[in-house]
């Protein structure tokens, strides 16, 4: 600990013992628990106490019945916690008696402040931190303590009840590591057996026991909660031992109807079986098997996709697994009436009937079942583990039909269509999910047949009037991945005939979506045509057919929406048609005859007037990867054109459009100079490079940036000005050619820009001069500097306690100004 | 109670509810899809329709090529279009008390029933429901007499000509009692027999019961009714909406606790949501206009007209379309304007505050003033001066069969660059073109219909809980079109009674209780006596007045004074004199402690019997036989009076007498 922090220590202590000071601010008290944390790991916690008397002070102040906050005396057992989980620490505290007097039954666990969460949850939490050594083992079990956590399991607080559970967890893990009495340590060698388990861990087992038997569900709940987190979290032998003791109890749990807490049960299997118990006892398998067809649909799902994502367990489980994955969506097959020539989703995937009318009879349940089972099949379908085979062709049936149900064009014959209809009909919730997994699917191959179906009802969700936003986003992105996934042979650009097809009438969509009142939709529009352009752009057939369409005239025109974030995107849309030789010169209405502006014009006119920073970071975006591709707005006039776009985003409020802008002149750069990477210029390159530099007024930018009020500007430029450094090599050739050249100018005005004072222009700069300043400036030291934190100063501990006791002072002031 | 159904158009109801002693009519809708048959009356001569080919029958029979004329594939009528008035025989119309109008759409027959069937009552309705209600008969009427057609069709309503005649014109129902239009002098002595309320004034009918208009949300003053008694509620739900559009909110709690819950008037189009319509409409009128073309959106001069100017308002800046003129091009296009701005109390919460800033309710008064949209009273005058192209034209008849909208369908149909735009839900848009077949110009069909969607009334129905609930037939089974659609109906337990056009219904319940007043002074003088802990009876003594459907108990006539014999009789001495009553029983006879007391008193070889409604005590040796009841003990022995009093005696030792 520092010298002034110590010195400030004891004005501290005393402020937090007195209870006519309360403390504002409750992050204080975390800060300074973390600080004393980060100290007691670095060095001996009883030397600090030693050193620093007014601690252990503070820790007996508060032993003492007066008006303490619930903050401060959670504060304080947090504290002694902290310190006594040292070994001799806890000696040291112990020989005072306050260990017992904060954690035993005559500190707050008697008093009226056990009544605030937050002392209970500092008990726990203090006690959770001393338990690290045999000792504190011995202290809870003859406290009394171990008691307290098991009724705190209950606690009405959902806080203090986890962290009881927690705690359990880790005091079993404690006991069970430690040497137990008279037996060695119950790690050894091989499985230790249940009765030589040390006295606390049995007695911690046994209180798991009565909870799995209990006929409270909330006490089994917390049974299962404990031992989740213990097979999720140790990784001792042991845990083998306490399932093979507790696993009889939890497959009785499976004899109840209803299953008692079955998604905590569910927890505590899959926790199971990520643990090192399957190795030893392959019962698990059996007795999850038995789980997955106990357990309702909605139950069961997250244990299935679960099964299914671990690496290794039994392909029959797996199948079993899979089948109660597949079986909602198996149901709105059959409840469709499919046609017959797509196979079943269950053939061959699990062998037990299946009953159509398995779907839960309500709207909500109907509903969360149908989203959780895509959301589950949608994780899986990436991972290598995924069930194979993956049956592709059903479950895009199982996609389609359920967008068709919701949409209401699904036409059932059966009763249960009828009322699967009925639940879906209009439910945005699923249709987003539908749609999100119907895009993951576009992964795979499918029938032809399919493939039209699919790109059908996508196409009706894009056409629908009734389609939400957030739908129609959702539809416009898996519509990109099917028309990404079709193309033929993969990976080529071009076009299938069918898609082809499909794009016609996307473009007359779009058209339509790009007049929607509704600026989500515009934006969702404008950000698939972008994609569209970027992967088609070059196709002849999409050529055609876009310039065709009024799309990009209307493009142009959207670069005036009232919504930014639209501008935004037809900012994006625009650049890209343009790279492309796609955008049509605006016409509106409005202004039928009026000048015509080129791309270029257009873009510079919203990075300059436009009111908002959407649009002009999407500006310098198009504009950056515009001069990156030679775009041909760059290649006629490269210098004219940088020189004008960093005129406009110097000037710049928003900062990201200043990074941009840095970032444009690093590509600018590179092509003057070459790419990244070691080795400098050729000199006459570089003195030809420089003078262009000069003439863009990239200098003046990416000086006065390093001074820049946001970091990310600094050091965005610092960057850009040592590659240029590194470019220019330490060689001189520049320099060689005359005199010295005069800094002096350059120099003052970076000073007075570093002061603050950015009005001051840099005029006139020659390459020679800034070569000179750029070798004269430390700019690695203000790399460094810039790559702290802005708040590092301010996070010293020696700052918290100045500011907690400043506060405390200020409340002071407000006392005396009162009488 | 009971319900005569005279319309078989859900949205335009005309039903008549007997309930108690009064006859009351629940809406008068005129349908007039009727005129779908008949050719488009063109304001300027339309050398196209005038020059349409007479149809003939298949065997050449050419009789009828006067009245009917062919248009790419259909038969018109030629003829001045006809409406389809509600049943009219299925009940005495002069009969009928009052009439009670839930939205000026509903009030469109108004002068064919007060006019023509003899009626003498009061119809009931809120005022802007009868100032817009007006603009639109005016309106209609307006369009019909400014292009007067000498011809009227009637041979081809023959009904053994009608079976001869191709589809539709074929399976058209009740041809013979198709009207032509009324004429004002109609519509004027029809509104002046509406009477004005306002929501939640409770209206006294005869005494007999209360009718209350609340506020329904879809149209400026449209209004469900409670029609109700002291013990009696009916609820009649016409045209509501749960959307916030320009009316006040939908009043749903006051129609909570009704016996009967009468629902008409859901949307016509349940798929189509009105927010999606309304975008639909704004992106294909700017893709029209963008590309040089005009946009033509059919409409009615006031309701949905409102949204959709509000929304183009917010809409047109932003799409870059405020050069672009709107024209609103009705004989009441000013008036509707402005009516909608003055109705303040009757707008949504938004629009009440905005008056007292003072701002207009409506954002076209900004339109107005900007130039951006103009009205006119027809196409003529003004209008073709300041005509300007690309250009968008509201006006009317959503039918295309009169008004101006005629006039723009022969001018723009040519065209693919122009489009009409459908918004109006109440007529089929293809049968609305068919006269204009065959058309380049673009058909988009948005109708925003905002009333309650099936969803919202299976939520309403569930919040005010009705007793039962009565709806058109076609609201209780999924549309034709769509029949796996199970959501598209109305779902309620018990399940809904549905009606049909010329049906009469019993309603499903009795009525069981009656409220009477009992005068103060006859009030004071009952003493009550309590029988059971928290109930007290009181015999009361008096005389039921009764008038004007009301009841009250009014203390009898004092007894006669003695009379000097000159004096003369006064009426109400012919009143008899209330004789004395004998005091009333009450109580129950344990039967063991009976025959214990008849044992007491000496009678013997008693026998008990249970019976279904209470017991027999069987005297056997006296032949005696009691029979005790609920409500009545019955004392059998043969002439032996004096035994008969003794047992009555020992009967009534166990009843209190009061």
């Amino acid at each position: 600990m520092d010298p002034e922090c110590a010195r400030l220590l004891p004005a501290l202590c005393a402020v937090l013992a007195d209870p006519r000071q309360p403390v504002a601010d409750d992050t204080c008290l975390e800060k300074l628990l973390d600080w004393f944390k980060a100290v007691t790991e670095a060095g001996s916690s009883l030397l600090l106490l030693q050193e620093n008397p007014c601690l252990v002070e503070l820790l007996f102040h508060v032993l003492k019945p007066q008006d303490l906050s619930s903050r401060i005396l959670s504060f304080a057992l947090r504290l002694a916690g902290t310190f006594a989980a040292q070994e001799n620490c806890f000696q040291y505290l112990q020989q005072g008696e306050l260990l017992p007097g904060l954690f035993g039954e005559q500190g707050p666990l008697g008093a009226a402040a056990w009544a605030a969460p937050t002392v209970r949850s500092g008990w726990i939490q203090g006690l959770r931190s001393l338990a690290q050594h045999p000792s504190a083992l011995l202290f809870l079990a003859d406290s009394g303590a171990v008691d307290t956590i098991f009724s705190l399991q209950g606690d009405p607080s959902l806080f203090v009840a986890s962290a009881a559970g927690q705690l359990l967890v880790h005091v079993l893990d404690l006991a069970m590591r430690s040497p137990a009495e008279g037996c060695g340590p119950a790690e050894g060698h091989g499985r230790p057996q249940a009765r030589d388990w040390p006295a606390c861990a049995r007695r911690i087992v046994c209180h798991l026991e009565d909870c799995l038997c209990s006929e409270a569900t909330p006490r089994v709940t917390q049974a299962l909660h404990v031992l989740t987190t213990a097979f999720g979290h140790c990784h001792g032998l042991w845990t083998q031992g306490l399932w093979v003791q507790l696993s009889p109890l939890v497959a009785r749990l499976l004899e109840k109807d209803p299953v008692p807490a079955p998604h905590a049960l569910v927890e505590l299997l899959l926790s199971v079986a990520r643990s090192s118990v399957p190795s030893s006892d392959p019962g698990l398998w059996e007795t999850a098997a038995q789980t997955l067809s106990c357990l309702s649909p909605m139950q069961a799902g997250p244990l299935a996709a679960g099964i299914l994502k671990l690496q290794d367990c039994p392909q029959t489980l797996r199948t079993h697994a899979f089948g109660v994955l597949l079986r909602p969506l198996a149901c709105v097959l059959e409840a469709a009436a499919q046609a017959p020539g797509i196979p079943g989703l269950l053939e061959g995937a699990a062998g037990d009937p299946m009953a159509v009318d398995m779907l839960p009879p309500s709207k909500s349940a109907c509903v969360g079942l149908l989203c959780s089972t895509l959301a589950h099949l949608e994780l899986l379908q990436p991972l290598p583990q995924r069930p194979s085979p993956w049956p592709q062709a059903p479950l895009l049936a199982a996609a389609v039909t359920i967008l068709r149900f919701c949409n209401g064009s699904a036409a059932p014959s059966s009763e249960v269509g009828g009322r699967l209809c009925a639940m879906l009909v209009g439910c945005v919730r699923v249709q987003r999910a539908a749609l999100d997994f119907l895009g993951v699917l576009s992964q795979g191959l499918g029938p032809r047949e399919l493939v039209t179906q699919v790109f059908a009802v996508l196409l009706e969700y894009l056409v629908s009037p009734d389609s939400s936003p957030t739908v129609l986003k959702k539809a416009f992105q898996a519509t990109l991945r099917w028309l990404l996934s079709s193309a033929v042979p993969p990976g080529c650009c071009d076009l299938e005939p069918r898609a082809q097809l499909v794009l016609g009438e996307l473009l007359a969509v779009l058209q339509k979506r790009l007049c929607s009142p509704c600026w989500e939709v515009r934006d969702s529009g404008l950000e698939f045509l972008t994609q569209m352009t970027r992967r088609w752009g070059g196709q002849a057939g999409f050529r055609q057919a876009l310039l065709a369409s009024e799309v990009p005239k209307l493009t142009s025109q959207l670069l005036q929406d009232p919504e930014s974030y639209v501008r935004a995107s037809a900012v994006a849309a625009a650049g890209q048609l343009s790279s492309r030789g796609l955008l049509a010169a605006p016409s509106s209405p409005e202004y039928p005859a009026g000048p015509q502006k080129t791309p270029l014009e257009e873009l510079l006119l919203v990075l300059t007037t436009d009111s908002e920073g959407f649009p002009r970071r999407a500006a310098m975006r198009v504009f950056t990867e515009w001069l990156r591709d030679g775009h041909v707005a760059t290649a006629e006039d490269r210098e004219r054109f940088v020189a004008r776009v960093l005129q406009a985003a110097s000037g710049d409020l928003d900062w990201e459009v200043r990074v941009q802008g840095l970032e444009l002149a690093l590509v600018f750069l590179q092509q003057l100079l070459g790419a990244r990477g070691p080795g400098e210029a050729p000199p006459g390159a570089l003195a030809q490079a420089l003078r262009a530099l000069c003439r863009v007024q990239l200098f003046e930018f990416a000086f006065r940036s390093l001074f820049d009020c946001d970091r990310p500007v600094a050091q965005k430029s610092c960057d850009l000005l040592l590659f240029l450094r590194a470019k220019a090599a330490p060689s001189g050739s520049l320099q060689e050619a005359g005199d010295s050249p005069d800094v002096a100018p350059v120099e003052a005005a970076l000073r007075r820009w570093r002061a603050g004072e950015q009005g001051q222009p840099l005029g006139e700069l020659a390459p020679e001069a800034v070569l000179a300043v750029l070798r004269s400036m430390d700019l690695e030291a203000l790399r460094d500097t810039l790559a702290e934190s802005s708040d590092h100063v301010e996070r010293s501990p020696q700052s918290l306690l100045q500011d907690m006791l400043a506060t405390v002072g200020v409340l002071g002031d407000n006392e005396a100004d009162c009488y | 109670m009971k319900l005569y159904c005279l319309s078989g158009h859900p949205t335009l109801p005309c039903n008549v509810l007997k309930f108690k002693s009064t006859t009351i009519m629940l809406d008068c809708g005129l349908d007039m899809t009727s005129t779908l048959n008949f050719l488009p009356l063109p304001l300027v001569q339309s050398p196209r329709l005038s020059n349409l080919p007479g149809w003939s029958l298949k065997d050449g029979n050419a009789f009828l090529d006067k009245e009917l004329k062919e248009c790419s594939g259909h038969v018109f009528v030629d003829s001045v279009p006809e409406f389809c008035l509600p049943e009219t025989e299925l009940i005495d119309l002069s009969t009928v008390d009052v009439i009670l109008i839930s939205n000026y759409h509903c009030m469109m027959a108004l002068p064919y029933i007060t006019e023509h069937t003899g009626f003498t009552g009061t119809v009931y309705a809120t005022e802007p429901t009868v100032q817009i209600g007006r603009l639109l008969m005016e309106e209609l009427v307006n369009f019909i007499e400014r292009v007067p057609k000498a011809q009227s069709a009637s041979l081809w309503k023959n009904k053994d000509i009608q079976r001869l005649l191709p589809s539709p014109l074929k399976d058209a129902v009740e041809v013979s009692t198709w009207r032509r239009c009324y004429t004002m002098q109609e519509v004027n002595s029809a509104l002046s027999k509406i009477q004005l309320v306002g929501y939640s004034q409770k209206i006294e009918l005869f005494g007999a019961v209360q009718v209350t208009p609340l506020s329904s949300g879809y149209a400026l003053g449209s209004s469900n009714w409670i029609i109700q008694s002291h013990y009696e509620k009916v609820s009649y739900v016409s045209g509501s909406s749960l959307l916030t559009t320009h009316p006040q909110p939908m009043d749903q709690a006051s129609l909570k606790n009704s016996d009967v819950l009468i629902l008409t008037g859901l949307t016509q189009i349940p798929t189509a949501n009105p927010d999606g319509m309304v975008g639909e409409f704004c992106s294909n009128l700017a893709l029209t206009v963008r590309n040089g073309g005009n946009v033509l959106v059919p409409c009615y001069p006031s309701g949905v007209i409102y949204d959709l100017l509000e929304c183009l308002y917010q809409y047109i800046d932003s799409a870059g379309l405020s050069s672009i003129p709107f024209y609103f091009i009705s004989p009441v296009a000013n008036s509707s304007l402005e009516f909608s701005q003055i109705f303040a109390e009757w707008l949504c919460h938004n629009k009440q505050t905005k008056v007292y800033l003072p701002e207009p309710p409506f954002p076209h008064a900004e339109l107005i003033q900007t130039n951006k949209l103009k009205h006119y009273p027809s196409i003529h005058g003004d209008f073709s001066n300041d005509f300007r192209q690309p250009c968008v034209v509201f006006t009317g008849h959503p039918s295309l069969r009169f008004g101006d909208v005629v006039h723009f369908m022969e001018l723009w149909g040519k065209s693919s660059l122009n489009t009409v735009i459908f918004t109006e839900p109440d007529f089929s848009y293809l049968e609305a073109l068919a006269p204009y077949q065959p058309l380049a110009m673009k058909c988009i069909y948005c109708p925003i219909d905002t009333r309650l969607n099936f969803i919202q009334v299976s939520k309403l129905l569930k919040e005010v809980q009705p007793l039962h609930v009565v709806c058109p037939e076609q609201y209780t089974q999924p549309p034709p079109a769509q029949s796996h659609r199970m959501d598209l109906m109305v779902d309620c337990q018990p399940p809904a009674m549905s009606y049909r056009r010329a049906e009469v219904l019993a309603l499903p319940f009795k009525r069981r209780y009656e409220k009477i007043e009992i005068m103060p002074e006859l009030a004071d003088s009952l003493v009550p006596m309590e029988i059971k802990p928290g109930i007290s009876l009181a015999t009361v003594s008096a005389v039921l007045h009764t008038k004007d459907n009301k009841h009250v108990l009014q203390p009898p006539p004092r007894p006669a004074q003695p009379t000097g014999g000159k004096k003369r009789k006064r009426a109400s001495d012919d009143i008899p004199d209330c004789k004395v009553l004998k005091p009333l029983l009450s109580g129950s006879i344990p039967v063991d402690q009976f025959v214990q007391t008849l044992e007491k008193h000496g009678f013997s070889d008693i026998k008990v019997e249970d019976t279904a409604k209470g017991h027999i005590v069987l005297l056997q040796e006296a032949e005696t036989l009691i029979q005790i009841e609920e409500d009545s003990t019955h004392i059998i022995c043969d002439d032996d009076e004096v035994l008969r009093v003794r047992l009555r005696d020992l009967v009534l030792k166990f009843l209190q007498k009061f």
